[in-house]
């Protein structure tokens, strides 16, 4: 994985824009120590370092302007940062470049429950947001299982999921407004209280952006009343085929749970070592799935579900009878990754999406591929929505073992597009997944997206070397080619 | 001026038609069944590129949740379809052609999308740009290309199909969809209070949706507005109506009405016929139809509706009776409410300065667009909500990002994009 190059033009005049950003922030608002930098070397993909020129941690919208206006007329790239926690690396900083942090914006602005919105600042944490509505009965629905530490912000940039998105959608789904920055210092308002932003669906491109398109200075995002009953139910099957086929069958019967979670046979096993669940330890596939809701409607449901389990063949059936029992089925699943890291010195978490259908075809050529790279893997799954988080157990001391985790893991997200799905479910493309963006998408698509990027950052400072494997100058894609009389279907019908 | 039309039956010749246009300079009105026509600013343009040829369903896995068909394809062939396997487009799209004087059933997916419109469900399913996961399509340089994804959870790469949404085929032709679909519920019931004015319906409607029953639907018909309903239970009230949806398995249903019924005092529940009825007149703005039809003509419903502009006004839904009270003391007219408050619905007889009152009444609080209008009318007026500057520039540019040389549908948003 290589970034672009560092301008030495720009690490020659570090003097010199440290203190123009001095100038706008002041006092311990800009971080040039080597040894307080080194806090900001990595986000979540550990496995990439960088330290950054200087960081920049403005506490105003007008700061954050200012900032990014100087850097674009001093020529320097910014790349934006909320808790750090991004797996793919999507704010890994550049040693040429300015390290933009927004953890001084950590206030909820408004609670509004007439409106079921919540103003924020993009600094506050996905459950802060919830923290503060509980009282009232409500909750922020999207919960990617960082939840405690990454922002909102983050969220937005990475267009964060979690286990309940089947039912209650992602970051994108759940977001009502924004105020970002774009490059140039020029401050937008998109969208607010009312529904649907008005002219093009900015806000839904910014979106999932991975902080390449602008800076979030504040969020607006719908709260949901917190359903009234929780249950879940457990089930074990002999094959990992009869558990894709009782997920199948359970959306078939129109039923889309809050949660529908699997883990295979070393993901049951890791987790119930660590804490101890009561996992069935004899099944190949464990599902999870838990139903929320009036009371009514779980109690319906939550039978209809077990009938359809047990006509899938499953082996293990658990219906959770209490609060507690029903916290204890989702410890495990929950603990999945540190429980692997126990059993693991390393391990590598991926994020492909798949068509449901593919779930056996996958599991067994990964199979494969574990035995070709003798590496072992275990797989949690957010299976309601086909996507694949396969960890991959390796041990960083042991030479080569890094890079044979991820030839395994580009292999697997390859084959993840080949059945027809997707490089990224959640977790963003990043630096992680970048060069691989070329087996997902053709040139064409790739440039068109990079058109995208220049309406908003023409001269490419904000996070260049995430996302796109190749970075074109926008004139250069802005060039319009005519192919007069170059048609392949002359014919075509004109009347 | 006559007007050319291109009906290409693949992509590649969709593609290629583009191409040609770009290589003589020439803007094409990008356009599906032509349902949606009366909407948006008018063009003119020597060429039509007519995608209805585009037409048939490439991929239904209900399991999966999702859909592809290709961008003409009828709605009318799609939505059986889903029902057969009972699943929906929960954002319920609206069915405009008869609220522009033609029939129904009339419209495309790609138009569905392209005017990223959505029903009653939109405050708890979302809109059209929720469920679009992927798309095919030819920019303005006519590259064929993709953006999204054919999975229902997918962040890789920039989200191209919500820039699609409510984009009028000014970004690019689509070519192919990619849909998420959810199952359609089994059962369905209406709340009805009787004879509440606006800020407390609204009030109601806002203690139904922060309730935790799963609200779908959450309407406010004053009562000349709930006298043209073809229900008879939402008529025979004769005075306003509110009213409050709840769908989903039948036990659900049956437990969350009974609480709902009690919590908000309402007068009377709507069966699932009914229900069905009354939320479809309110999706489709049924109120503000033309008299077309015989029946309707007989009936005396619509009036002098013909001749009255039709507003969609999205505010903050606590904003709703206020923007209402502002717009009819300023202006003869007729409105109603959906979306909790979030939505008003207004035909309102013209007057020059329509645009000027309805939109100052707004303020910041959200957004209007002239809906339904005379050509004329919406070759003056700005149809679209007017943008801050700043987001008006960037609009241009992504505009210029897809579609450099104004060949695709160019004004029928804003003029010059």
């Amino acid at each position: 994985m290589r970034m672009p190059a560092p301008d030495d033009g720009v690490i020659a005049r570090r003097r010199e824009i440290i203190a123009a950003l001095r100038a706008i922030v002041p006092g311990e608002g800009v971080i040039a120590d080597e040894s307080e930098l080194r806090a900001y070397e990595c986000d979540g993909l550990t496995a990439y370092r960088q330290l950054p020129m200087v960081v920049v941690l403005p506490s105003t919208t007008e700061q954050v302007s200012q900032v990014l206006r100087t850097c674009k007329a001093m020529g320097v790239k910014v790349v934006p940062r909320g808790a750090g926690t991004s797996l793919s690396g999507g704010a890994l900083p550049l040693a040429d470049g300015v390290l933009l942090g927004m953890g001084k914006f950590n206030r909820i602005l408004d609670i509004d429950v007439a409106n079921r919105c919540v103003v924020t600042q993009p600094g506050v944490t996905n459950l802060g947001i919830s923290n503060a509505v509980a009282h009232e009965g409500f909750y922020y629905a999207p919960d990617p299982s960082s939840q405690i530490a990454c922002t909102i912000g983050g969220n937005i940039a990475e267009n964060s999921g979690g286990v309940h998105c089947l039912k209650y959608g992602l970051t994108t789904n759940n977001v009502l407004g924004l105020e970002m920055v774009l490059m140039d210092g020029t401050i937008l308002r998109l969208g607010g209280k009312h529904l649907d932003a008005g002219g093009y669906d900015l806000m839904g491109v910014v979106t999932g952006s991975e902080g390449l398109l602008g800076v979030v200075t504040e969020v607006t995002v719908r709260i949901l009343k917190k359903p009234a009953t929780a249950r879940a139910v457990l089930i074990g099957f002999p094959t990992s085929e009869q558990g894709g086929d009782c997920v199948a069958a359970i959306i078939a019967a129109g039923i889309i749970p809050g949660g529908m979670e699997m883990m295979d046979k070393p993901a049951i096993h890791a987790a119930e070592d660590f804490v101890h669940a009561g996992y069935p330890l004899d099944v190949e596939a464990l599902l999870i799935v838990e139903l929320d809701g009036p009371a009514a409607e779980v109690d319906h449901l939550i039978d209809q579900v077990a009938e359809i389990a047990r006509s899938k063949g499953c082996c293990y059936s658990r219906v959770s009878t209490s609060e507690e029992e029903r916290l204890s089925f989702w410890a495990g699943r929950k603990a999945a990754f540190p429980a692997v890291g126990r059993i693991s010195p390393d391990y590598y978490c991926m994020d492909g999406t798949i068509p449901r259908k593919a779930l056996p075809l996958v599991l067994h050529r990964m199979q494969e591929m574990s035995d070709r790279y003798a590496l072992r893997v275990a797989n949690v799954f957010h299976a309601g929505d086909g996507n694949l988080h396969p960890l991959i157990l390796y041990d960083a001391n042991k030479p080569g073992e890094l890079e044979r985790a991820e030839a395994f893991g580009n292999d697997i997200l390859r084959l993840c597009v080949e059945v027809g799905g997707v490089l990224t479910g959640e977790h963003g493309v990043g630096v992680e997944k970048r060069d691989l963006m070329t087996d997902q998408f053709d040139e064409v698509d790739l440039d068109q997206q990079q058109r995208i990027k220049c309406a908003f950052d023409p001269d490419g400072l904000l996070n260049p070397g995430k996302v796109f494997p190749k970075l074109h100058r926008c004139a250069e894609l802005g060039r319009v080619h005519i192919h007069k009389g170059e048609l392949r279907f002359p014919d075509i019908p004109r009347f | 001026m006559t007007v050319t039309t291109v009906k290409p039956d693949s992509a590649a010749q969709a593609a290629d038609a583009v191409r040609w246009a770009l290589s003589e300079g020439t803007p094409l009105d990008v356009a599906g069944s032509g349902s949606k026509r009366g909407l948006g600013r008018p063009i003119q343009t020597a060429y039509t590129l007519d995608l209805s040829g585009l037409s048939g369903v490439v991929a239904y896995e209900a399991e999966e949740l999702v859909l592809t068909a290709k961008a003409g394809t009828p709605m009318a062939e799609i939505l059986p379809m889903l029902a057969e396997r009972r699943q929906q487009l929960a954002f319920e799209p609206q069915d405009l052609g008869p609220l522009f004087g033609q029939p129904e059933g009339q419209g495309t997916l790609g138009g569905v999308v392209a005017s990223g419109m959505a029903g009653p469900r939109r405050i708890s399913a979302g809109s059209a740009r929720d469920h679009t996961l992927g798309i095919e399509g030819v920019n303005g340089r006519g590259d064929l290309y993709k953006g999204g994804g054919k999975v229902v959870k997918n962040v890789t790469g920039y989200d191209v199909p919500k820039l699609m949404a409510g984009s009028f085929g000014t970004l690019t032709a689509l070519t192919e969809l990619t849909v998420k679909v959810l199952p359609a519920p089994e059962d369905c019931r209406t709340l009805l209070l009787a004879g509440r004015e606006d800020a407390g319906a609204v009030a109601a409607l806002t203690a139904a949706l922060q309730s935790p029953y799963d609200v779908s639907g959450a309407a406010h018909l004053p009562a000349a507005v709930a006298a043209r309903s073809q229900v008879r239970a939402v008529a025979a009230v004769g005075g306003a109506v509110t009213l409050v949806r709840v769908e989903g398995f039948g036990p659900s249903v049956t437990a969350r009405v009974a609480a709902l019924k009690e919590e908000l005092g309402a007068d009377a529940v709507l069966d699932r016929d009914e229900s069905l009825a009354v939320w479809r007149e309110i999706r489709d703005v049924a109120y503000f139809c033309p008299a077309t039809s015989p029946a309707s003509a007989e009936e005396g419903r619509g009036g002098d509706q013909d001749s009255r502009h039709v507003w969609k006004i999205s505010v903050q839904p606590s904003e709703g009776p206020r923007v209402a009270e502002s717009i009819r003391w300023a202006l003869d007219a007729e409105l109603y409410f959906d979306w909790g408050g979030g939505l008003l619905w207004a035909a309102v007889a013209p007057t020059p300065d329509t645009a000027v009152a309805i939109r100052g009444a707004l303020g910041t609080a959200g957004h209007a667009t002239l809906v339904r209008a005379p050509e004329d009318v919406r070759t003056t007026a700005e149809v679209f909500h007017p943008l801050p500057d700043p987001v008006m520039a960037l609009s241009r540019r992504v505009k210029e990002s897809f579609d450099p040389c104004g060949i695709l549908n160019p004004g029928r948003m804003y003029a010059g994009v």
